[in-house]
């Protein structure tokens, strides 16, 4: 049976960011006031946020933006979005079975409104056996509308964020990533693949420029849970 | 050498970013809906967000020096006890912020 879209599912998705705000809204605002330093205008920072929602991928883009693009640069500037966002298709590879036979027009939104921080939400809540797609889709919104409305402040404020560093706000999103471990911990004997992925990944980063090691280290970790026997 | 300069050629950099991103993030959704699951399939997607975490915080954890590493140890601890991501992750930005304050 397909898995439905509820409001009140949204609503629980929109409260289990709560404890991402503080650090979503200061890396918007920081998004904000490097675009501004970058001499983007106020219109493309928001439109970045609003129509590509990747902070990392908008971040590194930042380094190739132009004043003046040829189709050389517009072509660079998309095959690095696709790098830095090829970790996504593994997200969404482990949403599947979830969005099978699911109304199309919502789950179109909530894959457009996807990133780590939703799909991490999602796969806790997941684990602890829920069903409802809303809660995928209600953080996507909540997350959406913090990112976007975050970069406004820090684009016209400028310094609004002067060292984010100092108070360790560069690894929230890492942070929230290990913290989903415990709740997805089936004890040493399932831990093999995450073993792998770490040292696949970390080799991988060591030899390759770029930010392959997440897709690869994903990958290697899941083939050897699949070539296990039984 | 083609120049496309002005507020139209942001707008396309700005379209191409999100038309890629876009497919990456459906792509794994059209991707394993015309793969038939195997058991081995189902295993592989099983282990997969683990195995996605793993892969991204641990070249973290190690490339942002032994601050990050014991934030990341306290934040998992502090979840393994009261399954709070709130708590956890206080731990965590205590941590790091304590660390870094000290030296670390």
């Amino acid at each position: 049976m397909a898995a439905p879209y509820t409001p009140a599912g949204c609503r629980h998705g929109a409260r289990l960011c709560l404890p991402l705000t503080p650090g979503l809204l200061v890396f918007g605002a920081a998004f904000g006031t490097a675009a501004a330093q970058k001499g983007l205008s106020l219109w493309e920072a928001v439109g970045l946020s609003a129509f590509v929602f990747a902070g990392a991928a908008q971040m590194v883009a930042l380094e190739l933006w132009r004043e003046v693009w040829t189709p050389s640069t517009l072509l660079g500037i998309a095959v690095l979005t696709a790098t830095i966002n090829a970790r996504m298709i593994l997200m969404g590879a482990s949403v599947q079975p979830w969005m099978r036979g699911a109304p199309l027009a919502p789950t179109a939104l909530t894959l457009f409104l996807f990133t780590d921080a939703s799909w991490l939400i999602g796969t806790r809540y997941q684990a602890e056996r829920g069903n409802d797609l809303g809660v995928l889709l209600g953080a996507g919104v909540a997350l959406w509308v913090l990112w976007v409305v975050s970069t406004v402040p820090g684009y016209l404020a400028g310094s609004l964020v002067t060292n984010p560093r100092a108070w360790g706000l560069d690894l929230v999103m890492p942070i929230f990533f290990a913290i989903m471990l415990v709740p997805l911990w089936r004890g040493m004997s399932r831990a093999l693949p995450w073993a792998v992925a770490g040292v696949v990944a970390l080799a991988v980063q060591a030899l390759v420029p770029g930010y392959a090691y997440i897709v690869a280290g994903a990958l290697a970790g899941a083939a050897v849970e699949a070539l296990r026997d039984g | 050498m083609v120049e496309l300069s002005g507020p139209a050629w942001s707008a396309v950099a700005i379209g191409l970013m999100a038309l890629v991103t876009y497919l990456c993030r459906i792509g794994g959704i059209l991707l394993m809906s015309r793969v038939s699951v195997t058991p081995r399939i189902a295993r592989a997607l099983r282990a997969l967000p683990g195995c996605i975490v793993a892969a991204t915080i641990l070249p973290v954890a190690l490339a942002s020096g032994l601050a990050a590493s014991l934030a990341l140890a306290a934040a998992v601890a502090v979840m393994a006890i009261v399954r709070h991501e709130l708590a956890a992750l206080a731990a965590g930005l205590g941590t790091v912020a304590l660390a870094r304050a000290v030296g670390l």
